[in-house]
């Protein structure tokens, strides 16, 4: 048997609010491809800041044993002084700069005041043949495709002579040729003797790759499958790992709602990137949602669904190709700005409510009446009474908890924000409202309150489109499902008929089919 | 809402530190500092900050953007102003009307290469920083040997200089002294009518004592100020001038939904986007605005020297800044009230006066009055740091 490279004891992290890893037991064999697999916010990538030196030692309790010796990292260049180097699925690549600057960057070559260019990009070429560029060191960064940026990610770890390479999605932004090479250049390393793991959602992937898996749920490693065991790992049994939990009554129960005319309609909507303008990243999708109904759009991140619901509020993300929008049965022009979106009484309700949602440095008040101060104005004069009066209303309604409605937004729990997020949409009135992952990094109770209001949002006539990564939410809460991969909708269902098992296994079988 | 003393001080800490600077120089220059001719001082030789502020506030507030061409741009309005009024001999409304379009010009194009051409706010009035007073200069120049246009007509200068029924010095104003109470009677009359109207709808109100408080304090602030002016010979018509614009901005940015805009995308521009709100049109006002309120400090500021030189408007935008930072406008945008920003007007303007007082070198003034600035930035990043 091979020696134990890295063994992780023990570990719990917590975020205020947030019990991301739960006393987490990991173990390495050197020389290994080691695959950690589990839902979007399972805690993979909370393990792997942890290992790395992100989050510094003392933040986190358990302990950290590499190569025998219990590892104390306060910062990244810790870890990596031991060989040990993550690369992140955001490419951090410097745009502007060089290949060979980037992979030196904070690493530079030569004396304290100089840098040796000469040195610093012969040692970039010798590392880019390595991973099979042909490109030279001194080409700028931006000049180069993305599959080719994730290859100078992993010269430039080889570069800092890893010997445990950790990568987070590494094919996440590749298309199927590059992942393959990708693919196969970490089968190479593994004879030259490197130990790696890898973060992927696509169980493809890890079934060509690894050696064994490890399977993290809910911040816990649930278990440890051995690929070269006596058992053959079926993808059945991997996804029966990642999203075994029970569901009990998780979800409120929703009073029986008379579902009514289809209120939205879109169709052969397609979307292209706002840069990237050969990439689409919504295509051809056809979906609809009836009065009272709520329904899931279930998808992996990067599949496509914030871009599809912020492409429909107004135009907010890319630029739309073709398509058509039925409100009400009636066909509708938006123009490209989301005021048009909210008079036409569609809400979208982002998932990041402190990047784009909130203003943070704003009160309860303020952030509540935003997206329709026509509601409590007169002739553009303001009315504080009036927005008192209804930031008040809208607390109660929603059970947030605070002292005042003057409270500034930034001092309030996620959960609490969320429902100051929410209260500022109900305010504007809409009739299609858009919550894209609404009960993202909020505490269990929380999410109760938050599936309750939605609830009543159907139950008062209201569409709503549901955006989650959370299987068990998306079934539990959804009268109808659609599942998005790779910017398409791959497959629809009613709730009745969606198991986890038959959702994960309809994404899969998209993912590889073209 | 209970309001514990820790607090009350807290909010109004830059308020405290002028009434204890004003003090302290009145302590320094053995009274000379709370004479009456020091009060019209203070405000005739600061007007064209608190005007000027009041754009450089919106602007501020759309995420601490700056406008560094002012100070050129007010050299370059006086040069055309002289050239109109005394080379041409134009009439003097015609004169204002032309150059407020001018402003507007200046304003639109500006507001649109900020906001829909995506300049940095800082480069794009940078540009106009060394060209303005080069154009202005180069007009001065070439229509007077001496590079200063003078006088102004009497009509222009009476528009915005000189005082209103004016008395002689050490008489008691009456116009200036039924102004101020007619003031005071206000401020309690309002302060006692919104209270009343919060409560009887149900509303959170301040406690009956802390409004007192208040009103007491706001009402022997004018009074000082009424007394002071009334025995300096009455109301300096650039008073008016400043007390217009400055209501005008407050209820701007206090009570209406397009002072709203201004905070929302200061504090976050992507929410205030998929708010609905037209972010780019806020920016082309911030700038638009910016431009006409630097054109009306123009001709507080022509009125005042009654010529038109180089150097007129020399540093106005680091003024304005000054003011708004150190009356805890943001310098991240988001944050910062009108009143706030007079507080910190008239901070720096206290601090200028008393030093002139005092004797104190002139190079040592802007040591002060570097240090003074740090000092409240730094204050007021790491107030907010501890109560995070």
């Amino acid at each position: 048997m091979a020696k134990i490279i890295l063994e992780m004891k023990n570990i719990t992290k917590t975020f205020p609010g947030v019990k991301a890893l739960d006393n987490v037991n990991f173990q390495v064999e050197e020389g290994e491809i080691h695959a950690l697999v589990g839902e979007n916010g399972a805690g993979k990538s909370t393990l792997m800041n942890v290992l790395s030196g992100i989050y510094p030692y003392g933040t986190y309790e358990g302990d950290i044993v590499y190569e025998g010796e219990v590892c104390k990292f306060h910062k990244i260049k810790d870890s990596e002084s031991k060989g040990i180097v993550i690369i992140h699925q955001e490419l951090a690549l410097v745009p502007e700069m060089t290949i060979g600057e980037n992979m030196y960057l904070g690493n530079e070559i030569g004396r304290k005041s100089a840098i040796d260019w000469d040195k610093t990009y012969s040692e970039a070429d010798k590392y880019l043949k390595m991973v099979g560029l042909t490109e030279s060191s001194k080409t700028k960064v931006k000049e180069i495709g993305t599959g080719k940026q994730q290859l100078v990610e992993i010269a430039k770890a080889l570069s800092k002579h890893a010997r445990l390479l950790i990568l987070d999605e590494p094919t996440s932004s590749l298309n199927e040729e590059d992942s393959k090479a990708l693919l196969d250049l970490m089968l190479g390393f593994k004879k030259q003797g490197m130990t790696m793991i890898i973060i992927t959602h696509k169980l493809n992937e890890v079934a060509y790759v690894s050696d064994k898996i490890t399977v993290v749920r809910d911040g816990s490693t649930i278990e440890t499958l051995d690929c070269h065991g006596a058992e053959q790992i079926s993808e059945d049994r991997i996804i029966k790992g990642m999203v075994g939990r029970e569901m009990t009554n998780r979800f409120p129960k929703r009073e029986n709602v008379a579902i009514g005319d289809v209120m939205m309609e879109v169709s052969n909507w397609t979307v292209q990137h706002p840069k990237y303008t050969e990439r689409n990243v919504v295509n051809d999708v056809s979906m609809y949602v009836r009065k009272g109904e709520v329904v899931g759009i279930y998808g992996l991140m990067g599949a496509g669904r914030t871009e599809l619901a912020m492409s429909i509020f107004g135009q907010s993300y890319g630029t739309l190709l073709s398509g058509t929008l039925k409100l009400d049965g009636k066909e509708v022009r938006l123009k490209k700005t989301p005021l048009d979106a909210i008079k036409h009484k569609i809400a979208y309700v982002t998932e990041d409510r402190k990047g784009n949602g909130l203003v943070l440095s704003q009160s309860i008040r303020v952030n509540t009446t935003l997206a329709n101060l026509g509601g409590v104005s007169k002739n553009t004069v303001l009315d504080t009474d009036a927005e008192y009066a209804a930031a008040e209303e809208y607390r109660k309604k929603l059970n947030t908890k605070t002292p005042s409605v003057e409270q500034l937004v930034g001092n309030l729990s996620g959960g609490n924000q969320q429902k100051v997020l929410l209260a500022k949409w109900m305010f504007a009135e809409p009739d299609v409202l858009i919550l894209d992952e609404p009960t993202r990094g909020i505490d269990v109770g929380a999410k109760y309150e938050i599936y309750c209001i939605i609830n009543d949002l159907a139950k008062a006539g209201k569409s709503v489109i549901m955006i989650s990564s959370e299987l068990p939410e998306v079934i539990g809460m959804s009268d109808r499902i659609y599942i998005m991969n790779a910017s398409r909708i791959v497959g629809e269902m009613k709730a009745e008929e969606a198991t986890q098992e038959n959702i994960m296994s309809m994404i899969l079988a998209s993912g590889r089919g073209d | 809402m209970k309001k514990d003393v820790k607090t009350l001080l807290k909010d109004n800490t830059m308020l405290i530190v002028l009434v204890l600077v004003f003090v302290f120089f009145t302590i320094t220059t053995k009274g000379m500092m709370f004479q009456p001719m020091q009060f019209n001082a203070l405000i005739t030789q600061n007007a064209y900050v608190f005007i000027l502020s009041c754009g450089m506030l919106m602007c501020m507030l759309t995420g601490g953007n700056i406008d560094l061409s002012c100070g050129s741009f007010v050299c370059l309005i006086g040069a055309i102003g002289g050239y109109l009024m005394i080379i041409k001999g134009m009439n003097t409304g015609v004169s204002i009307a032309l150059l407020l379009l001018v402003g507007v010009v200046y304003g639109c194009v500006l507001g649109y290469l900020v906001a829909y051409v995506d300049i940095p706010p800082w480069i794009a009035t940078l540009a106009g920083y060394l060209a303005f007073r080069g154009l202005g200069t180069q007009i001065l120049s070439s229509n007077s040997s001496t590079g200063s246009l003078a006088p102004f007509p009497q009509s222009f200068l009476d528009i915005f200089a000189g005082k209103v029924f004016s008395t002689k010095l050490g008489e008691l104003n009456m116009p200036c002294m039924i102004v101020g109470i007619v003031a005071c009677l206000l401020v309690v009359f309002l302060n006692f009518r919104s209270r009343a109207a919060r409560l009887k709808k149900g509303y959170e109100a301040d406690s009956f004592a802390w409004m007192l408080g208040k009103t007491v304090l706001l009402d022997a602030v004018i009074l000082l100020f009424t007394w002071k002016l009334a025995m300096s010979g009455g109301i300096p018509t650039v008073l008016i001038w400043v007390a217009v614009i400055v209501l005008f901005y407050s209820f701007i940015t206090g009570k209406t939904t397009i002072g709203r805009h201004f905070y929302v995308v200061g504090g976050n521009r992507e929410a205030a986007r998929l708010s609905g709100i037209d972010t780019r049109r806020v920016m082309f006002l911030a700038y638009l605005n910016m431009a006409i309120i630097t054109v009306i400090t123009s001709f507080a500021v022509l009125s005042k020297v009654q010529a038109a030189n180089s150097t007129l408007g020399t540093n106005y935008e680091m003024d304005a800044i000054s003011a708004c930072v150190v009356g805890g406008v943001s310098a991240y945008g988001g944050a910062g009230t009108v009143p706030g920003m007079l507080v910190g007007a008239l901070l720096i303007g206290v601090i200028n006066l008393g030093m002139s007082l005092m004797g104190v070198d002139a190079n040592f003034q802007k040591v002060v009055k570097g240090i003074v600035l740090l000092g409240a930035v730094a204050f007021d990043i790491i107030s907010k740091k501890k109560s995070k």
